[in-house]
Order: C-alpha cells, then structure tokens, then sequence
C-alpha cells in the first residue's frame, strides 16, 4: 500500500508493517501478516472482511487493548508501542472512545453517570462534566433518559450512552466494533444516523468493524481484510 | 475516590444474593470462632475462679516445706509477715487460715474433713463466703460453731444447730478433740470441696488444734490477679525463702495448669482449621466474583480506568463485606454468649467425672471478655485482607481483550 499519498500532519491513526501472531490451542496463528494503514481525521471508515480475516485483531491493537508481534502504530502522533500499560490506560482513556457490540455500559451507573465516568477518570469539575454530559445526551437524544439505569433502556438506547461515553473525553476517534450486531433495523438506521451526523457535523473520526451491510453502505472509506492482509481499500463520495 | 466508593458501594448492592453468600459466610466465621474462643476462654476462667480465686488464691504463704507435708506441726506466727509484706502495692490484706485434716462425726456416721480457721470477715471479703450459706447463717468473729459444706453435711446426715464431733491431731502431737454446734451449710461449687470443707472462726480452731496464735496458711488477696507476679517478686525479695515458701498457683495447682495449657494447645489447632475451612469458603466467593466480573474489570481497564483504581473499588467492596460480616457476627454471638455465660453447658458422664478430678465443677461457661470478640472479628477481617490479594494481582495481570473475550 502506498501512504505517500496521505497527508501525514492530517493522520489520526498511522499504522507500519503491523504483524500480529499468536499460539490458539496449539494452532500458530497468523491474524495479521503486515498491515500498512493510515487513517486521517474526520474519516468514516469501516474494516470488513470474513470471520477471522483480523479485523478484531487490528481493531484491538489500534485500541491499545493489545500489542502487536511487530511493526508499529501511531495514534494521534504518539507511538504507542513505547507507552507503559499504565500509560496506554492513560491514552486510551484520553484520546480513544470505544463502542462495544453488547454496549458494555457499566450497569451500576445510570446513563449520566455512565457518560461523565471517563471523564471523573479524567478528573474534570464536576461543572463541566455536568454541561459535556448534557451536550452528549442532548445529541444522541437521550436527555430525558439521564437517570435511567442500563437495564431501563433498550438496545438502541444504550448503543447511544455508549457513543455519547465514548465521546466524552473528545478522543482523536472512536472506534466501534460491531456496533450494530445487537440492534433491530431501526435502531441501527438511528444509531448510524447519529454517527454520521457527528461525523459531517462535528468532524469526528469514526472506525468500525463490521459485517453489516447497512454500516458498509454508510461508511465513506471501506478496507477489507482477508487472511491478515488489506485486500482492498476502497473510498467513496 | 468518591467514585471509586460510591461504584463499590453500588456493586455490593447489585449482586445482593452474592453479597448475602460472602457476608454469611464471614458471619458464621466470626460467630464460630468467638464460640469456641468464648467458651475454651470462659471455661478456663471458671476452673481459675473455681479452683483459684474460690478457695486457694493466686498467692499463698506458708512456712517451708507445708505444701509438701500438710501437716499442724508446720505451722507459723503470722504477725512479722504482716508487717513486712503490707507496704506491697498490690496487696489487699493477707488472709490467715489454719488448716488441717480432721474426723468428722455424727452419730454412727464418721468422714474425713478439712477444717479450716478462718478470720470470718476476710474470708468473706476474699472469697465471698457468706454469700455461699445455704442454710443457717454465716460465722462471726467469736464464734463457736461451725459451717459445713453441704456435701458433707449430706452425708453425715446433718442438719442446722446438730453438734457435730471433731477429732484429729493438734500442733506438736496434742489431742484435738471438740464438739461443735452446726451454725449454717455452704453450698461450694468445686465439688471436691463440697466433700470435705468444715470452716471454724480462726481463734477456735487455733483452740481446737492447740496453736493458738498460730497460722498455717496466709493468703493474698490483690488488687487485680494480674499484679500476682510483681507481688511474688515483691514477697520473695522481702522474706526469707528458706524459712517461708511463696508459692502462686500455678506451682500449688501443676495438673490444673498442665491441663490448661494442653487444652488450649488443643484448641488454637481447632481453631487454626476452622481459619482454614473458613479462608477456603471465602476464598470460593472472591474466586467466583472475580470469575463472573472479569468481563466487567475488562471494559473498565478498556475504556481508561487504571488497575489500582479497580483494586481500590475491589478492595472496597471486599472489605465493605468483611466489615458488615464481622459486625453481623460479633452481633449474632453477643447474645447467645451472654446466654451460655448465665447458663453454661453442663456436662454428663465422664467428662463430668474427668472435671470433677482436678475439683472444677463440670459446666462450660462462656466467656463475655470483649477482648474475644474484638481480636476473633479482627483475625478474620486479617484473614480476609489478605485473601483480597487474591482478586487485586488477577486485575493486576487481567489483559482487557481476553477478559472481554471470555
């Protein structure tokens, strides 16, 4: 792949050669066998391909949830193979948004409490967690739901405190995997609804991976991945 | 840290019947171990009460070589001692006693007695006698009558103002020989002692045994039954060793405290198991919690929260349990040792025989020393600190993609 083609003061995610092996029930696994990427800001990309073709495993290791066998990735600028994973935690925390496929919110909080968590991480005042976690709720349409626990709300519902969570801190981007498996066709068409808009709007990086054909239709940048490798990367208007 | 407290007090509240398990279980930890404490503890206090403080005394004075031959003959004058032992700070009085072994009889009935003289109001004031008279009333200074144990007066057959006959063999080999009217009985829990104890006030005794001014035994009565020690240093150091024996009760009673120590030997093993049984219950739960959250711990690590600070929220929540389990069994013990304190297990059979032969009598009393209570609640609360390692080097080590993985 060439990469020469990017503007690289513009990239938010900037990945090497990135090679990930590893021993699964005695079986040598080669998840992914050299992988050259560059993701700019404001991107809507989504990461495809079949079952085992290291679409999870790239989606990980750009999270900084696990380490690669070789190569290296920069997010945001910083190399995140030379952080401690006390300061990986750190940089997740503060330049990362995740979205979960099971939404993964933490069930004791309520929505509100769920969103301004990261940034009690952050240990922001108390008065602009109140206004950022209003801002978020507002956007994913949900303010009336702030002190609604998990379990009071549906699917869709919670995939949207998971993106105002993951959105909170302000990250470089938000990644999201599999966003959609969970939801019916109408909470799917919102949720995509309200990520597209954040990210024409507001200029958000989104990264998905995903096997939905309604997230590939949205998406404006599709990568696919077969055996480790990028088959194809495909932009489109 | 309020977040950290609030989620861990959150998280206690959300898995209640896990929370119930975990808390139950410390509960019974603490309730069993304080029993069993309470009574090896409470137990041992009544033998020391029963056998010590009830008749013999923490310290006793006597002239060299009585305890090995109890004999009138070693008798000793009294007065010097007095003197040279009342400047001790943690002396009370020193109470006298002859003492001797004597027939006792009535009509065609005949036993062998232990007849005591005694100064009536110190005795009573050391060893609460009076309040033991179950019939008849207590000696007074000048008196010429007796008090009989009721075990002894049972088997003599006697009752109140009946003239009892004494004989035995007085200082330096004179007849002893008296008959004495039966002023009141004493009901002596030590049942060895309910089998043979007659008290005499001590100037009819020094009368009866021909040694008048005479003691055999001098007792001390102390502030607190912890100065015993200073007390003996303080007695040997003023008298003469070879001419008198200081002896505490621990040379006086040697089986009493050979059998103490083994019991309680026997007991910390007991005990040592019970930790044992109770660290694995524990242990279970946090093994479980730990299981079933590390999902949870791995989008917490995820989405930017450090290892410490879920450890600190772990180690919250552990020890929120420990703390409510400790007090839950701390409060679920309190009454019913208050109950076995007021009416102890009675033994039956040869246990009670076997108790009977060190002259304790056979119950098992517990015992409602705070002190149990506080070191039983927080040797399991240590136990449970330490089992909180278990779940913090887990998170320490827990890699977020497999945890969400699982």
């Amino acid at each position: 792949m060439h990469l020469e083609k990017f503007d690289m003061k513009n990239s938010v995610i900037e990945i090497r050669d990135l090679k990930k092996s590893y021993t699964e029930t005695k079986v040598h696994v080669h998840a992914l066998q050299g992988v050259d990427l560059i993701i700019e800001k404001g991107e809507f990309t989504a990461i495809v391909g079949p079952s085992g073709s290291g679409k999870t495993t790239l989606l990980n290791i750009i999270g900084g949830l696990d380490r690669p066998t070789h190569g290296n990735v920069k997010l945001n600028g910083q190399d995140i193979g030379l952080l401690s994973d006390n300061q990986l935690i750190d940089f997740r925390r503060d330049h990362i948004g995740f979205v979960f496929q099971s939404y993964n919110l933490i069930p004791v909080l309520t929505a509100k409490e769920n969103v301004e968590f990261v940034m009690l991480l952050q240990k922001q005042t108390q008065a602009d967690r109140d206004a950022r976690t209003l801002e978020l709720m507002t956007a994913v349409g949900l303010a009336d739901r702030m002190h609604n626990r998990p379990n009071e709300l549906s699917g869709g519902q919670q995939q949207r405190v998971a993106v105002a969570r993951a959105l909170a801190p302000k990250p470089a981007f938000i990644l999201a995997d599999e966003p959609t498996a969970n939801l019916d066709s109408k909470s799917t068409a919102d949720l995509l609804d309200l990520m597209a808009t954040l990210n024409q709007e507001e200029g958000i990086t989104f990264v998905f991976s995903t096997h939905d054909q309604r997230v590939i239709d949205r998406a404006r940048r599709v990568i696919t991945l077969e055996d480790g490798k990028i088959r194809s990367d495909e932009y489109r208007a | 840290m309020t977040t950290l407290v609030k989620l861990a007090a959150r998280n206690i509240w959300r898995n209640r019947r896990r929370t119930l398990i975990t808390a139950a279980s410390i509960l019974f930890a603490v309730f069993f171990s304080i029993l069993m404490t309470s009574i090896q503890r409470g137990t041992w206090g009544h033998m020391v009460d029963s056998v010590v403080r009830y008749h013999f005394g923490y310290v006793q004075i006597h002239k060299a070589g009585f305890w090995e031959d109890r004999s009138i003959d070693n008798a000793m004058h009294p007065e010097d001692l007095a003197e040279t032992l009342s400047d001790a700070p943690e002396l009370r009085s020193l109470v006298p006693r002859i003492e001797s072994f004597a027939l006792a009889s009535l009509g065609s009935r005949t036993k062998g007695a232990l007849v005591i003289g005694i100064d009536p109001s110190l005795e009573d004031s050391f060893t609460s006698l009076r309040n033991r008279v179950a019939k008849g009333s207590y000696l007074a200074n000048g008196d010429d009558g007796v008090l009989i144990a009721e075990g002894l007066a049972e088997y003599l057959d006697l009752q109140i103002n009946d003239t009892l006959v004494l004989i035995s063999q007085g200082y330096h080999g004179t007849n002893a020989a008296g008959k004495y009217p039966v002023k009141g009985m004493v009901h002596l829990s030590n049942p060895e002692l309910n089998k043979q104890m007659i008290y005499m006030e001590l100037a009819a005794a020094q009368w009866f045994y021909g040694a008048e001014g005479l003691v055999t035994t001098l007792v001390a009565d102390l502030n607190q039954a912890s100065a015993m020690d200073e007390f003996v240093g303080f007695a040997r150091s003023r008298l003469d060793t070879a001419s008198y024996e200081i002896m505490d009760y621990t040379e006086m009673l040697p089986d009493l405290i050979q059998a103490r120590e083994l019991d309680l030997a026997g007991g910390q093993i007991f005990l040592l198991i019970l930790y044992l049984i109770v660290s694995f219950g524990i242990f279970g739960t946090l093994l479980m919690m730990v299981k079933e959250r590390s999902y949870e711990f791995g989008i917490l690590k995820a989405i930017g929260m450090r290892s410490s600070q879920i450890n600190i929220m772990l180690w919250l929540e552990t020890m929120a349990l420990g703390l409510i389990g400790c007090c839950a069994g701390v409060l679920f013990a309190l009454p019913i040792i208050h109950h076995l304190k007021r009416n102890p297990i009675r033994m039956q059979g040869n246990y009670a025989e076997a108790y009977e032969q060190f002259g304790v009598e056979p119950v098992l009393p517990a015992s409602t020393d705070p002190q149990i209570f506080i070191m039983q609640a927080l040797t399991i609360f240590a136990i449970i600190s330490l089992l909180s390692l278990y779940p913090i080097l887990k998170i320490m080590r827990l890699e977020p993609v497999k945890a969400m993985r699982n």
